[in-house]
């Protein structure tokens, strides 16, 4: 099947941040990047159809400056076919700005099936999937849990809170995948070594007017250092008395 | 005057929390910035115009519902084309950041060509521009953005905003689908219970949570009775505990699991890795149990205890029993 998946580049989420001068963007010095998670679990599914099928493609799509170029051979190096850069300057808060430059270069692409993360690690939007299937007239399903495919026809899970959801919906489709899907493969030496031989396509993103923009960014207040209390059950007693008097949740 | 659209969420045919939560988010942006008309959209299987009453006490100066047969589970296709239908004239469309809310804002955001802020904490309006904090980087950075001109399709995180009472007097209108639920090409075939009548981790005041300490998938039975213990208390899990099969991956609290902030988050036998500090450590109170007390999690928590859980634990649920009979 000829599947898309598009992948965001973010940096590694256990550094500790520090905000830019310009107080809008984070520090980037020092800080290691990789696919977004979301879009890495999106990556290992596209590669499980069509492993599964025993034939497809599979294309990876990003959008940003060059240095995402290293973010498409990482997902080329899993196993996928191709990667497309829709070069950019910077990344725009956006999403629909973002969703689409992606609809205008997956349009006529022929694709039976368009995956992305459930929303990115650093913007955690959750917007450029669904804004595309709507852009390009698709089927649409969000934070799918599980997915099979048969045919032309898709059935999937998604969890709700306390509850879950089972859908059904045709192909050609769009859907962004949650967690627990699948586990994201480690790419062998030689899936590294083939990754550099793969088409990488160089475009111009059509991003066209950003409407959001950052206005300031900060690291959350610091929450107070903690203090234990005791040790083993004879702390419980004073344990409830700080529950009743001082944070007054008892 | 800006007008405000909120979309109020039901779950078979009873509104849910986040409805009321959206409401007061409407009904704040429009007194904050020279009191427009708060609308409250509602979709719902027949019968669902009975219970709308609350969105009138949280602010709604009219509630529009849209019942149909269909709506006894969700229809995000018909329910999006009727949400973009009736935009017309607000100047911001509220939603929930709930899972149904996350599918249907960026699907309104597109049909409008208007730009979404989403899983905002606090929203404000001037000048037609919406200005909205979101918490980014997996929850590391807090962005402020700003979105406009007006329209602004708007998501609000469940739990930020307390639902406050203001009552105004049950103006209510039916209206129909903008879209046909039969022609929806993504059916939902089936809901699935998790939780039993158990409460929802993003709406409930505790929640008590349970990692790989507690050893085995049976020792959960302590957590839930001390969860039980409170009366008003969610489980939750890390994902240790949810990849080995012991609870639901439904409960995950973390980065790649719910992000919750409630009243007391109670962490049992867990180690407090960054990924699950990133779904809670906006809780407002935080107490931990870990018999290592160099375990990370000390360092969030507002309260420790180190020593076993699996004799402290049970100890805590007698004496919150204890202290819930003495009120
Ligand atoms: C990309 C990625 C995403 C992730 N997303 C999430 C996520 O969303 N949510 C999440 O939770 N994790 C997530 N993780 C996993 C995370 O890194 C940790 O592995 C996980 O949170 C650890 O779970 P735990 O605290 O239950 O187990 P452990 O880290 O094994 O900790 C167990 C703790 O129990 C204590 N303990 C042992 N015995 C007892 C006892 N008898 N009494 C009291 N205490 C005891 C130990 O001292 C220890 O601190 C993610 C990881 C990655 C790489
Ligand atoms: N710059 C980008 N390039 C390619 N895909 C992206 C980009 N930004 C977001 N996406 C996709 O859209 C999803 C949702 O992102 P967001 O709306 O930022 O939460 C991500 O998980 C990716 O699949």
């Amino acid at each position: 099947m000829k599947i898309a998946v598009c992948i965001k580049r973010v940096p590694d989420m256990e550094s500790r941040f520090k905000i830019a001068a310009n107080g809008v963007s984070i520090d980037e010095t020092g800080l290691k990047f990789d696919i977004s998670d979301f879009d890495a679990y999106a990556v290992e599914v596209a590669l499980q159809i069509n492993e599964k099928a025993g034939s497809g493609e599979t294309t990876v799509i990003c959008l940003g400056p060059d240095v995402v170029q290293e973010t498409i051979r990482k997902a080329l190096s899993m196993g996928a076919d191709k990667g497309v850069q829709l070069k950019a300057d910077s990344v725009p808060a956006d999403s629909l700005a973002i969703a689409k430059a992606l609809a205008a270069e997956l349009k006529d692409g022929g694709y039976e099936l368009i995956l992305f993360g459930k929303h990115s690690l650093d913007a955690m939007t959750g917007g450029a999937g669904t804004m595309v299937a709507e852009l390009l007239g698709l089927p649409c399903l969000t934070a799918a849990s599980k997915l099979e495919i048969s045919g032309s026809k898709a059935v999937a899970r998604r969890e709700l809170e306390g509850a879950a959801e089972m859908l059904e919906f045709p192909l050609p489709a769009v859907v962004t995948i949650d967690e627990g899907i699948a586990r994201p493969r480690y790419p062998s030496l030689k899936g590294i070594m083939a990754a550099k031989k793969k088409p990488l396509e160089v475009k111009g993103a059509q991003l066209g007017e950003v409407r959001v923009i950052v206005e300031k960014m900060e690291l959350p207040a610091e929450r107070p250092p903690g203090r234990i209390i005791g040790t083993g059950p004879d702390a419980v007693p004073e344990l409830v008395r700080l529950l009743q008097t001082e944070a007054k949740v008892l | 005057m800006p007008n405000i659209l909120a979309v109020a969420e039901t779950r078979g045919g009873a509104l849910r929390k986040v409805a009321l939560e959206a409401v007061t988010a409407a009904r704040a942006l429009a007194d904050g910035s020279g009191g427009g008309e708060v609308h409250a959209l509602v979709f719902g299987p027949p019968g669902t115009a009975a219970k709308v009453e609350p969105l009138a006490q949280h602010g709604a100066d009219k509630v529009l519902v849209c019942e149909h047969a269909a709506y006894d589970k969700a229809d995000a296709e018909s329910m999006a084309a009727t949400i973009a239908a009736r935009a017309a004239g607000f100047t911001v469309v509220m939603l929930s950041a709930s899972a149904q809310g996350r599918d249907l804002a960026p699907r309104v955001s597109a049909k409008l060509n208007a730009p979404l802020l989403s899983d905002c904490l606090t929203v404000r309006l001037a000048d037609s521009a919406v200005t909205a904090t979101h918490p980014t980087y997996t929850g590391k950075v807090i962005a402020t953005l700003k979105a406009g001109p007006a329209p602004v399709v708007v998501s609000v995180r469940p739990s930020a905003v307390t639902p406050a009472a203001n009552a105004k007097a049950l103006s209510a209108e039916a209206i129909a689908p903008a879209a046909d639920p039969a022609a929806s090409r993504v059916k939902v075939t089936e809901v699935v219970a998790s939780g039993g009548a158990k409460l929802d981790l993003g709406e409930a005041p505790v929640i008590i949570s349970g990692g790989r300490g507690l050893k085995e998938a049976a020792n959960f039975k302590l957590v839930e009775d001390l969860a039980a213990a409170f009366g008003n208390a969610a489980v939750g899990a890390t994902r240790a505990v949810t990849d080995d099969g012991w609870r639901p991956h439904s409960d995950q609290i973390g980065q790649t699991g719910r992000l919750v902030s409630p009243d007391l988050y109670v962490a049992v036998g867990i180690s407090g890795a960054i990924q699950h500090l990133a779904g809670m450590r906006t809780s407002k109170t935080i107490v931990a149990i870990n018999k290592d007390a160099e375990a990370p999690i000390f360092k969030v928590a507002d309260y420790g205890i180190v020593g076993d859980a699996l004799e402290i634990v049970p100890a805590l649920t007698a004496a919150v029993r204890a202290a819930k009979q003495a009120h």
